[in-house]
């Protein structure tokens, strides 16, 4: 099948997915509006399910994608390998989420059916923005999840931090936005147009050298997008957000926030403008660093887990910049490969502190010990999370950070690669720190947190298998992951940085004839 | 072609490395009490196992036996590769024969959760038979790091009452190392990937890489800083003291007598062959001498003043392992021969004392020497026992000790002559250390009243002792099956760092020829000939 918008029915093809996330989004807000009535607090079990229906159609949608041939260079939606690949990473973590959260949504009694529908909503524009092609079509993507996201981060009305970690989100959310949309005004009045194959082309064929107007354009860019992703030192706000957030949110969002902003980042950055990398490259650089740096060195003493993980998130946007900075075909499908990864790492340990804090957002470390002794299978997932967070074999975060360190050294990145290895050891420090109380410490006398749900238990099994499976036989992902790199780096025309050939397999181990 | 058949084959090596994942298993579906004993069968079944590896082994040729190579992460050139030479042979005898003792003497000391224990021994020991038997370097760094993870459970749940800080300490220590190598092995690759056009993390591929001495010396120092941690060499010592007290009976013994010798084991197959111009330069030479000197003498003194039997013998092993590094860095024949069967020996005379540290331990719950006193009357079996390994650990001729210390010295004689008369001191010092203990533990008056009762040693102890023994005897008086197995790899990894050293090329140019590489049996020659 091809796609060349010949016909308008092109257009659903190409957004099949969205279409479908939508479509699910509004039968569960009108469906659970009429099934509920006023008498019932909460929605049904149905209204979960038809969302992770619908979450898993798309997901099928976006596989079908993949076998499409897409549009060219110039058009607004990309259907490429990266789209499906992330498509797939943001639509599975949210079921993983969905499928952890459904008793603690139950128990606070969140769960009706507008927080599925925003999550829905949130969900279309995350993958709306990893089809984005357009800075118009950016930016309405990045404010369709935004706006969801803010409402979920405030969604359990009665407790105080829930709501002013939303207004805190959404305060500084709309003040990145308005970066974001200066950003693109400046970039169109530099080269004539918001399209990023026009970027692009307009760019490599010196339309903007030396123009001002483009390097304060892709300044304010980078700036909203930095605020998106958490970058350092635009990441004030999520310690506070993620730790106010009712933790299935804050996991739905580490997760599919940080994957659909990177999803942008390498759209309009690393690839729309790669020619223009004088530009951008030393700024993205000295964010990576400090962004590797300044939240490893902060969660060290953070005495609450829930906090401590929203340092690690920001510290894994470090890591994730390094492969931005790199960029070419390797950079891409490293950054590609360590957000899924991440996602699964990511919701895996929030879910358990969901557990752990036991409907509160009050996860004190203190609230773990002994944890691996009188829950082993709920640690299990712990430890298994947290040493694919902290890098070490074999999950599936080691081979992310193998494939993120390879990307920078193919692109003689040498500085940020030994920064990342450093800043990964002091990591070890915190996330050792849990296992610590977890296995070492006795646990209080009584209390240990409640058995979760059957929904729970197979999500968790889904993410101990996914990471683990993921570091020992990692070979498909990465053969999907690379092909996607080389495909989504290929659009780039004149970019001298990225050779075109994959990097080919060791030939087998021939006897090379000894020294004369 | 020779030694068809399965000893000779990849499949032993691949149930080596299964084994005893199979016995942790076992271990968390058997009741409590019975999991110890499911581990010792796993543990013995797995030495009995790699015992053909021993016999059958191929004498006299440098090549790569048992070997392997199955595509695993095609795209990164990455594959399941594994084969033995001399040198790992020995390791890989050292481990499946130091475990089942560690196991045998856990049964008393560890009365805790008892599955969850034995269960991380097992995994330990894949993951230290991996790193001596994987030879690519993917495969190496995944079981390098993985052992990190049951050691920081074994000192973090089972060790004395800084176990906490010492398990930390112990993990942060290594892991530093290990990363910045984990960035070297990345950045040598794609070195390889520019010269010769193909990506791979093979042992076999990047030895044949000429990289430009100015490369070379950064790429060296993360490597060796990985190695010298785990050695530990002299200033970056301090983890082993803490872990070594902290932790149990057998993670005293495992990281004694297996896991410190990666640190030598990971100089001599990787950072010294790979970065040859870096490892044989004057100043790196030198540097390693002195730090060595320094350990040898520094763990000696410092392991005079202690008050506690384990610490003493924590430090010692600073010193043991100081000999070590000497005799690899002096690189000629006598001297690297010499330092591997040091490391062996050092595995069983302090993997011994440990033990018996822990028998000690157990019976009195206190280590300090001046709790005991003349407990040679009330444990006659146990002095003898302790005297012998102690001896053997001084290297007092006749035992294994003196064969690997005094051939270490007289191959460092030959290319260091300062660093060997010096390091001979270091003898006379282990000396100083270790008799004023025997005597005060072990002879004169019995002074205390708890010391009167003591048990000797049971037959289960008796046991673990037994072998111990006998090889300290057997290496002293008959070293040659270990030194015959060992030596044509020494000699061509000589020749092969002597090469590669005496022409390093400067700068990175297309025409530069690789080197040649370690041969593999069965592939590249015949026995005995050169490929």
């Amino acid at each position: 099948m091809i796609l060349d918008f010949s016909s308008q029915l092109d257009y659903v093809w190409a957004l099949l997915p969205e279409v479908i996330l939508a479509i699910t989004g509004l039968v569960v807000l009108t469906g659970d509006v009429f099934a509920r009535g006023s008498s019932e607090v909460q929605s049904g079990r149905w209204v979960p399910a038809l969302a992770i229906a619908g979450l898993v159609a798309a997901g099928a949608a976006a596989v079908f994608l993949a076998a499409v041939e897409g549009p060219g260079r110039m058009s607004m939606v990309a259907v490429d390998g990266m789209r499906v690949a992330l498509t797939l990473v943001i639509v599975g973590a949210t079921i993983v989420a969905l499928l952890f959260s459904l008793e603690e949504l139950e128990r606070r009694g969140l769960a009706v059916g507008e927080f599925y529908f925003l999550v829905l909503m949130a969900t279309v524009g995350m993958t709306l923005l990893t089809a984005a092609r357009d800075l118009i079509l950016v930016f309405v993507a990045i404010e369709l999840m935004s706006i969801s996201v803010y409402v979920l981060t405030g969604f359990d009305r009665r407790s105080r931090r829930s709501a002013e970690a939303g207004l805190k989100y959404f305060l500084v959310g709309a003040f990145a936005s308005g970066f974001l949309l200066y950003g693109i005004a400046l970039v169109f009045g530099a080269v004539g147009g918001t399209n990023l194959g026009l970027v692009d082309s307009a760019v490599a064929a010196g339309a903007a050298d030396g123009s001002l107007l483009l390097q304060a354009g892709i300044a304010l860019l980078l700036i909203g997008l930095g605020f998106k992703v958490s970058a350092v030192p635009f990441h004030m706000w999520t310690p506070d957000a993620y730790e106010g957030a009712p933790t299935p949110v804050t996991a739905f969002m580490a997760a599919g926030v940080k994957a659909a902003g990177f999803a942008a980042g390498l759209r309009v950055v690393a690839i729309g403008l790669a020619p223009a990398a004088v530009m951008w490259h030393d700024i993205v650089w000295w964010l990576a660093l400090l962004t590797m740096i300044v939240p490893n060195l902060i969660a060290l003493q953070e005495e609450d887990v829930k906090r401590m993980l929203a340092y690690s998130s920001i510290a894994h946007a470090g890591y994730l910049l390094v492969g931005l900075v790199a960029g070419g075909a390797l950079g891409i499908s490293a950054t590609i490969f360590y957000l899924g990864v991440y996602a699964l790492m990511t919701v895996g340990s929030f879910a358990v502190v969901a557990v752990v804090a036991g409907g509160s957002e009050d996860a004190a470390l203190g609230k773990f010990r002994g944890l691996g002794w009188s829950r082993p299978l709920l640690s299990l997932l712990m430890v298994v999370c947290l040493l694919s967070l902290a890098g070490f074999p074999p999950t599936g975060g080691f081979v992310g950070k193998l494939y993120l360190l390879q990307a920078a050294m193919s692109a003689g990145e040498v500085a940020l690669a030994v920064v990342l290895v450093l800043t990964s050891v002091l990591s070890y420090y915190y996330y050792l720190r849990v296992i610590w109380k977890m296995y070492f410490d006795e646990a209080p006398e009584g209390e240990a947190p409640a058995v979760p749900s059957r929904a729970f238990q197979f999500a968790g099994g889904v993410a101990v298998l996914g990471l683990l499976a993921s570091g020992l036989f990692p070979g498909p992902a990465v053969d999907v992951t690379e092909a996607a790199g080389l495909e989504a780096a290929a659009v780039v025309d004149a970019d001298p940085g990225t050779p075109p050939e994959a990097p080919t397999r060791a030939a087998p181990a021939a006897p090379i004839p000894a020294a004369e | 072609m020779v030694g068809d058949g399965f000893f000779a084959s990849h499949w032993l090596l691949a149930l080596l490395l299964a084994a005893p994942l199979l016995g942790a298993l076992a271990c968390f579906a058997a009741p409590e009490e019975r999991a110890k004993h499911v581990a010792l069968v796993a543990s013995v079944a797995v030495f009995g196992l790699s015992l053909p590896l021993f016999w059958t082994f191929e004498q006299g040729t440098p090549a790569l036996q048992n070997y392997v190579s199955i595509p695993w992460i095609e795209a990164w050139g990455i594959g399941y590769t594994v084969g033995i030479d001399g040198i790992s042979l020995l390791m890989v005898m050292l481990t499946t024969f130091i475990l089942p003792l560690a196991v045998l003497g856990s049964f008393n000391y560890v009365k805790q959760r008892q599955r969850a224990f034995y269960a991380m021994l097992l995994v330990l020991e894949t993951a230290m038979l991996g790193v001596f038997v994987a030879l690519d370097l993917f495969l190496f760094f995944l079981f390098w790091e993985i052992m990190l993870v049951p050691m920081y459970f074994l000192i973090g749940i089972w060790g004395g009452t800084r176990r906490v800080y010492a398990a930390i300490k112990f993990f942060l220590f290594t892991a530093v190392g290990s990363l910045l190598m984990l960035a070297a092995i990345v950045a040598l690759v794609y070195l390889y990937y520019r010269q010769f056009g193909v990506l791979t993390f093979a042992y076999n591929d990047l030895v044949q890489l000429p990289i430009g001495r100015q490369i070379q010396i950064p790429l060296f120092a993360a490597f060796a800083l990985a190695f010298a941690i785990k050695v530990p060499m002299f200033p970056l010592h301090t983890w082993l003291p803490d872990a070594h007290v902290e932790a149990p009976t057998a993670g005293s013994v495992i990281l004694a007598g297996v896991m410190l010798k990666m640190g030598t084991y990971g100089f001599l197959r990787f950072a010294m062959p790979m970065f040859a111009n870096a490892a044989t330069s004057p100043t790196v030479v030198t540097t390693v001498m002195v730090l060595s000197l320094v350990g040898i003498l520094y763990g000696a003194w410092v392991a005079a003043v202690q008050p506690d039997v384990k610490k003493l013998v924590a430090y010692t092993s600073i010193a043991h392992l100081g000999f070590v590094m000497m005799g690899l860095f002096a690189l000629t024949q006598q001297s690297v021969e010499g330092a591997i069967l040091q490391m062996v020996n050092h595995g069983i005379s302090t993997g011994a004392l440990f033990l018996l540290i822990g028998m000690l331990y157990e019976r009195r719950h206190t280590r300090m020497i001046a709790d005991f006193g003349g407990i040679a009357r009330t444990m006659p079996l146990f002095a003898v026992a302790f005297v012998v390994v102690a001896l053997s650990s001084i290297g007092l001729p006749g035992t294994n000790g003196f064969v690997g210390e005094f051939l270490i010295l007289l191959g460092t004689f030959r290319t260091q002559p300062l660093f060997a008369v010096l390091a001979a001191s270091g003898v006379i010092f282990a000396a100083a250390y270790m008799l004023p203990m025997l005597q005060r533990v072990f002879y004169g008056p019995v002074t205390r009243a708890e010391n009167e009762s003591l048990r000797d040693l049971c037959p289960r102890e008796r046991t673990i002792m037994a072998p111990l023994l006998a090889m300290i005897l057997l290496i002293g008086v008959y070293p040659a099956p270990f030194l015959a197995r060992t030596s044509a790899s020494v000699e061509a990894l000589i020749s092969q760092i002597d090469e590669r050293a005496g022409r390093a090329p400067l700068t990175m140019s297309p025409d530069v020829r690789p080197y040649d590489r370690l041969p593999i049996l069965g592939v590249d020659e015949q026995p005995g000939g050169e490929p």
